[in-house]
């Protein structure tokens, strides 16, 4: 680049091989993932949620080490007293844990993490509560938002690509599903679900049910985005030029017109991901979410609320933190991936 | 006389609107012959693009619809063909280059992906073949450093960069036929000259027929073997460039040509306009539909339209009652009368 107006950004006029430039293929992906790593909140995210759904995910076999204790059952001191809300305080490694309660001191079992963030008004650990409330609160939410992203997407992409007579009937369907009040049928399928007797029970009693009833009724929004995008795309000149180029609908559906509306799939997504916890947080505080006592990090914020008004802050606060802090990432994450999908997307992210 | 490439025959292309029914295209018959290059020429909603959408079948019912009409493209009619085997032959056989290369492209794709998208699609190659076919197709569009500029998205060339890959794109099948729609509209001055005789350069190396649909009638003159001016959904007049140029016989085409600014003459007076706006198309005037703009219309134009045939006065075809008795090349078209109806 030492030739005169060599450094305006035009490309050499030398062979490039001579220059030592001879250009590599580079893949779709290879572009994609070196621009979403330059995206460091994205980047972040990505880490913070791997490590928590490996902790999720570890949480029985940490309990049999020891590490954690049993999310459903309180601490009890020696004399068979429940040990509740007691604030949090680092654990000093010990099995043998000691501390204060009405001036007198008392030993327990637990394990040594067992009081890091302080019990709850039952004497259970909040920490070990909220590693397992992490397993159903992300169930609730990657399940619903897998659930979301393809009813709305099939939904949507059908209905904008076949004008007429599909888009019609798939949208008055989408209408009337949009119509359904969220909270009333969650609550009143949420009652009969566990009694349908032909259902697998990990359906009628865990949060994959509760998930799969939010998934249902939530993917309205999404399928109306992607049917105006598809609406809109389908006209573009690009998409003539591909079907002039002799391509069918299945290549322009999926190589030419998905791609373009990827970054609203992905947003939306990332929201009701989002929106699937907190819903979930509101049925089990009206008590028809996952049944306690298995724990979720909606139902740690409503019971640790009640209790927080007593001044015993401590449920409310972490359970709430690792709410906003995974729901908070999963939006970083979103934003990072709609920027990588962008290829205009050139300003290195701070 | 060889063999057509292409026939069109009594082709009607209509639209419905809530207006009523648009003919965008009307009856219209033309032979296009192997290695032709034909301009289309004719003002904003004469049926230009309508007829090339046609041909591609890319008229989108219920919409549009060809309503008659057959057109043949190597001895086939493509209008009876299933929608699998029109895919075979748009992008292999007919190519087709648009208006706007700023849109025509995915901007979600590199270059490369959609260049090699294309030739794997029609051509039975594997993909780093057709990578080695996309590079020459760049290098031949002289696209420079095209094996890195494979790797580029469209946002980062410029217009007449991507009116080059876009030309590439559709003569990277080797078609028999290239269709391009006011290619170089969207591009400055001097670059639509490189891209013109480039793409005819290319096409003529392949023995590609082009259909050039222009408004430009420079274009046409430096480029065209053959032309054929649409109004309002019919041709008017068609006839070799040098024909049609240099001795019109239609009022249209002569109007049209009086109307262009001439550097080789002195400008006496104010540039000529043909008076009035085309008809809509919605509502087309009975007989010629250029009567209500024509300064030579007599009864007859009122009262039957005019059927294509041979000129008197020249060796092309014309659709105009007094083509017999008016030497239009004599009559000189005035700066005058232009201002007069305008105000």
């Amino acid at each position: 680049m030492t030739e005169p107006g060599g450094d305006i950004g035009e490309a050499p006029v030398q062979p490039d091989e001579a220059l030592g430039l001879a250009v590599e293929p580079v893949t779709q992906w290879d572009l994609f993932s070196s621009r979403l790593r330059r995206h460091r909140l994205a980047m972040i995210s990505t880490v913070f949620l791997m490590l928590l759904m490996t902790v999720v995910i570890l949480a029985p076999a940490m309990e049999s080490a020891g590490w954690i204790d049993d999310p459903t059952k309180g601490l009890v001191d020696a004399n068979g007293r429940i040990l509740r809300n007691i604030s949090p305080r680092a654990s000093d490694g010990e099995v043998f844990y000691t501390e204060i309660i009405d001036s007198q001191q008392v030993t327990f079992e637990a394990s040594p993490t067992a009081l890091l963030l302080g019990s709850d008004d039952l004497g259970r650990s909040v920490f070990t509560r909220i590693i397992f409330g992490g397993r159903a609160s992300l169930t609730v939410g990657l399940v619903t938002g897998f659930l979301v992203a393809s009813l709305g997407t099939v939904f949507g992409s059908l209905a904008g690509f076949y004008p007429g007579g599909v888009d019609q009937s798939l949208m008055r369907f989408t209408d009337l599903v949009l119509g359904l009040p969220l909270l009333p049928v969650a609550i009143v399928v949420g009652r009969i679900l566990p009694e349908i007797e032909f259902l697998p029970s990990f359906i009628r009693t865990g949060p994959f049910g509760i998930a799969m009833l939010i998934g249902f009724l939530a993917w309205g929004g999404l399928a109306r985005i992607v049917r105006a995008e598809f609406l809109s795309l389908r006209e573009k000149e690009f998409v003539e030029a591909a079907r002039a180029a002799g391509a069918g609908d299945n290549r322009i559906v999926f190589r030419h017109i998905l791609p373009n509306a990827m970054s609203p799939i992905i947003v939306q997504t990332t929201l009701i991901i989002g929106a699937a916890i907190i819903i979930e947080a509101a049925l089990s505080f009206l008590g028809f979410g996952v049944k306690p006592p298995t724990p979720t990090w909606g139902a740690m914020v409503s019971q640790g609320g009640r209790q927080a008004v007593r001044g015993f802050w401590w449920e409310m606060v972490f359970s709430g933190a690792a709410l906003v802090t995974t729901v908070l990432a999963i939006n970083f994450l979103g934003d990072g991936l709609r920027d990588a999908l962008d290829p205009t997307q050139t300003i290195e992210r701070k | 006389m060889p063999e057509p490439l292409l026939n069109v025959d009594n082709l009607r292309t209509y639209f419905s609107t809530e207006e009523g029914v648009v003919r965008a295209v009307d009856g219209i018959s033309f032979d296009l012959a192997p290695g032709e290059r034909r301009g289309v020429v004719g003002e904003s909603g004469s049926g230009k693009s309508v007829t090339a959408m046609s041909i591609m079948r890319l008229i989108e019912p219920p919409a549009g619809e060809i309503v008659t009409g057959t057109i043949e493209f190597q001895g086939e009619n493509l209008l009876t063909l299933g929608e699998d085997e029109m895919q075979e032959i748009r992008g292999a056989k007919i190519a087709m280059i648009f208006q706007d290369p700023m849109t025509a492209l995915n901007p979600v794709y590199t270059v490369g992906d959609q260049l090699i998208e294309t030739i794997v699609l029609h051509q039975n190659v594997s993909v780093s073949e057709a990578r080695k076919l996309a590079i020459k197709a760049l290098e031949d569009v002289q696209i420079p450093n095209a094996e890195g500029k494979l790797n580029d998205h469209p946002h980062q060339f410029s217009g007449g960069m991507r009116q080059r890959v876009m030309i590439a794109m559709g003569l990277s099948c080797n078609p028999d036929l290239l269709i391009a729609d006011e290619p170089t509209t969207a591009l400055d001055v001097t670059t639509q000259a490189q891209i013109m005789d480039l793409m005819l350069k290319l096409a003529a190396e392949r023995n590609t027929a082009v259909l050039l649909i222009t408004h430009d009638l420079g274009v046409v003159a430096g480029f065209c073997d053959t032309i054929q001016v649409m109004y309002a959904g019919g041709i008017v007049e068609y006839g070799t460039a040098d024909e049609v140029f240099h001795n019109p016989q239609h009022p249209y085409t002569w109007g049209l040509l009086g109307s262009m600014a001439r550097l080789d003459e002195e400008q006496k007076h104010r540039l000529h306009s043909i008076a009035g706006a085309p008809p809509s198309v919605i509502d087309l005037p009975i007989g010629c539909r250029f009567r209500p703009r024509c300064e030579f219309a007599i009864d007859k134009c009122g009262k039957v339209l005019p059927m294509l045939q041979s000129a008197e006065h020249g060796d092309q075809l014309v659709a105009c009652h007094r083509a017999d008795e008016l030497d239009l090349k004599t009559i000189a078209v005035s700066g005058e009368q232009s201002t007069e109806v305008a105000s």
